[in-house]
């Protein structure tokens, strides 16, 4: 015997309980708040939706709940006046999820009620086609996308690190990116600067870099920086952006970065290389150990040879450049378990990845509570002037 | 018998060996193991008072020694002892002015 949509309706008002409008504002405001899923269609999202709600339309419903919620967590299920999202609510009941309630008469109610609601800002039609496969990933979506496309990252190098990062933070649609390089393409770059190429040697890297990134997406802005990183400068360029990634090929302008990321509390994602060893890192200052808690001096010149002298398997760039672009998008996303507080050590001849523990120095010069953190002559400091180099327990 | 890894930078005083099989019972008898087979990269860690340098990181698996016993931290067999310095290399942009 068939059943009625009315029945079956009746029947879900019976199982799931609901709540209304001014109920889940307050619960809102609270300090546990639930967790709001709107489950209507994109078109009806685009309209506007009620503020911290997730997007997971009816349809994918069961496919992309857990990405999402936790089956012991407080859910508030929300359509446009209440009725599907009673189904979906039962759906979530049968999958597990306990403790899940319906919003009565939908967003219609709560918008009528004066409650305050979000309009989405929009992907275009063919960004939602280019990024298709983001928005597919719960954990990035529309909204994570639209944050990408909102996010600002400078690479200090264009070269190595820089190249495959830039590309690859291009490619997922990162609005702004900015490249700080003096340096033009040479062609022994060639073997690992990837975004360069043989018809651009000679080139300003970072305009050469521009002309592959604008290849690739209109997306991007690029800004061509071509200078070097100075105490002078560092502060006014990095307060144009949200992320630093280092790809540094020195340690005065590794050291100056720490302390000007420190200074302006930005992140800095670290990755160094030599031959078929990288490592790297995700320094979040004041919250993770910064890089001078890990290195507190640099080793004198000839234990640090650059890859000029030593050395560099090409490829070995593309995997620790990659890393430097995973650890961006996870720290403009807010998403998963970032480097920080771990160091990576890549051995390409062994094929192992080791992970070393990395914490706070309590007395680190730079972002111990006490440090008085000032910019100082790197390059001196680096050459050995003016610091003790023998180790001790601390 | 423990390991020792030996970052690239010292290979040249390893003979170009990344991994070195060491007896001990504590951080500084590894090394002591160590200098004994590669004499080497004793000049490379320690200052001519014979102190570790500053610059350079021990870690036992994953752990830095100085978070453990420092140089009397006691060693295993299947442990690892890690020699880390830090390395500048990256993309090639020149050193700040």
């Amino acid at each position: 015997m068939s059943r009625t949509y009315q029945e079956l309706l009746a029947e879900a008002r019976e199982e799931i309980p609901e709540v209304d409008a001014p109920t889940l504002a307050t619960e809102l405001q609270g300090g546990d708040a639930p967790l709001v899923v709107d489950v209507r269609e994109q078109s009806e999202w685009d309209e506007g939706f009620i503020p911290g709600a997730i997007h997971v339309p009816r349809g994918f419903l069961e496919s992309r709940i857990a990405g999402v919620a936790k089956s012991d967590q407080r859910i508030i299920v929300n359509c446009a006046a209440g009725a599907r999202s009673l189904f979906a609510a039962q759906t979530l009941r049968q999958m597990g999820y306990t403790d899940v309630s319906s919003l009565a008469g939908g967003f219609t109610d709560w918008k009528r009620g004066g409650h305050p609601f979000d309009v989405p800002r929009r992907l275009s039609d063919a960004q939602r086609r280019r990024y298709s496969r983001h928005i597919l990933i719960p954990e990035v979506g529309e909204a994570g996308q639209l944050k990408l496309l909102g996010s600002r990252v400078l690479l200090i190098g264009a070269g190595g690190l820089g190249s495959p990062a830039a590309l690859y933070l291009a490619a997922a649609g990162v609005g702004t990116i900015g490249l700080v390089d003096d340096d033009v393409v040479d062609e022994s770059n060639l073997q690992r600067q990837i975004i360069h190429t043989t018809d651009r040697v000679g080139v300003l890297k970072g305009e050469s870099a521009k002309t592959a990134i604008q290849a690739l997406t209109p997306d991007t802005t690029v800004n061509v920086h071509p200078f070097r990183v100075t105490k002078d400068n560092v502060l006014d360029l990095i307060s144009q952006y949200d992320v630093i990634v280092d790809g540094a090929d020195n340690f005065p302008t590794r050291y100056l970065l720490n302390d000007a990321a420190l200074m302006t509390k930005t992140p800095l994602i670290h990755a160094s290389i030599l031959r078929f060893e990288g490592h790297a890192s995700v320094f979040m200052p004041y919250e993770g150990p910064c890089y001078r808690c890990l290195f507190p001096e640099p080793p004198p010149p000839e234990l640090a040879p650059a890859c000029g002298e030593a050395g560099v398997l090409g490829v070995l760039c593309g995997v620790m450049g990659n890393i430097q672009a995973t650890e961006t998008i996870k720290v403009l996303l807010g998403i998963g378990d970032t480097l920080a507080g771990r160091l990576l050590v890549y051995d390409a001849l062994g094929m192992t990845f080791m992970e070393l523990k990395l914490r706070r120095d309590p007395d680190c010069p730079a972002c111990a509570p006490n440090a008085q953190l000032e910019f100082k002559d790197y390059e001196a400091w680096c050459s050995g002037i003016g610091r003790h180099t023998v180790a001790g327990v601390v | 018998m423990s390991t020792v890894r030996i970052p690239p930078v010292l290979r040249a005083a390893s003979g170009g060996e990344r991994e070195v099989a060491v007896t001990g019972a504590t951080v500084a008898d590894v090394l002591a193991s160590l200098y004994v087979q590669h004499p080497d990269i004793r000049a490379q860690l320690e200052s001519s008072e014979g102190q570790l340098h500053r610059f350079v990181n021990l870690y036992l698996n994953d752990e830095d020694v100085r978070m453990l016993g420092w140089l009397d931290t006691p060693v295993s067999d299947a442990d690892t002892l890690t020699i880390l310095p830090a390395m500048a290399g990256g993309s090639g942009t020149g050193v700040p002015r």
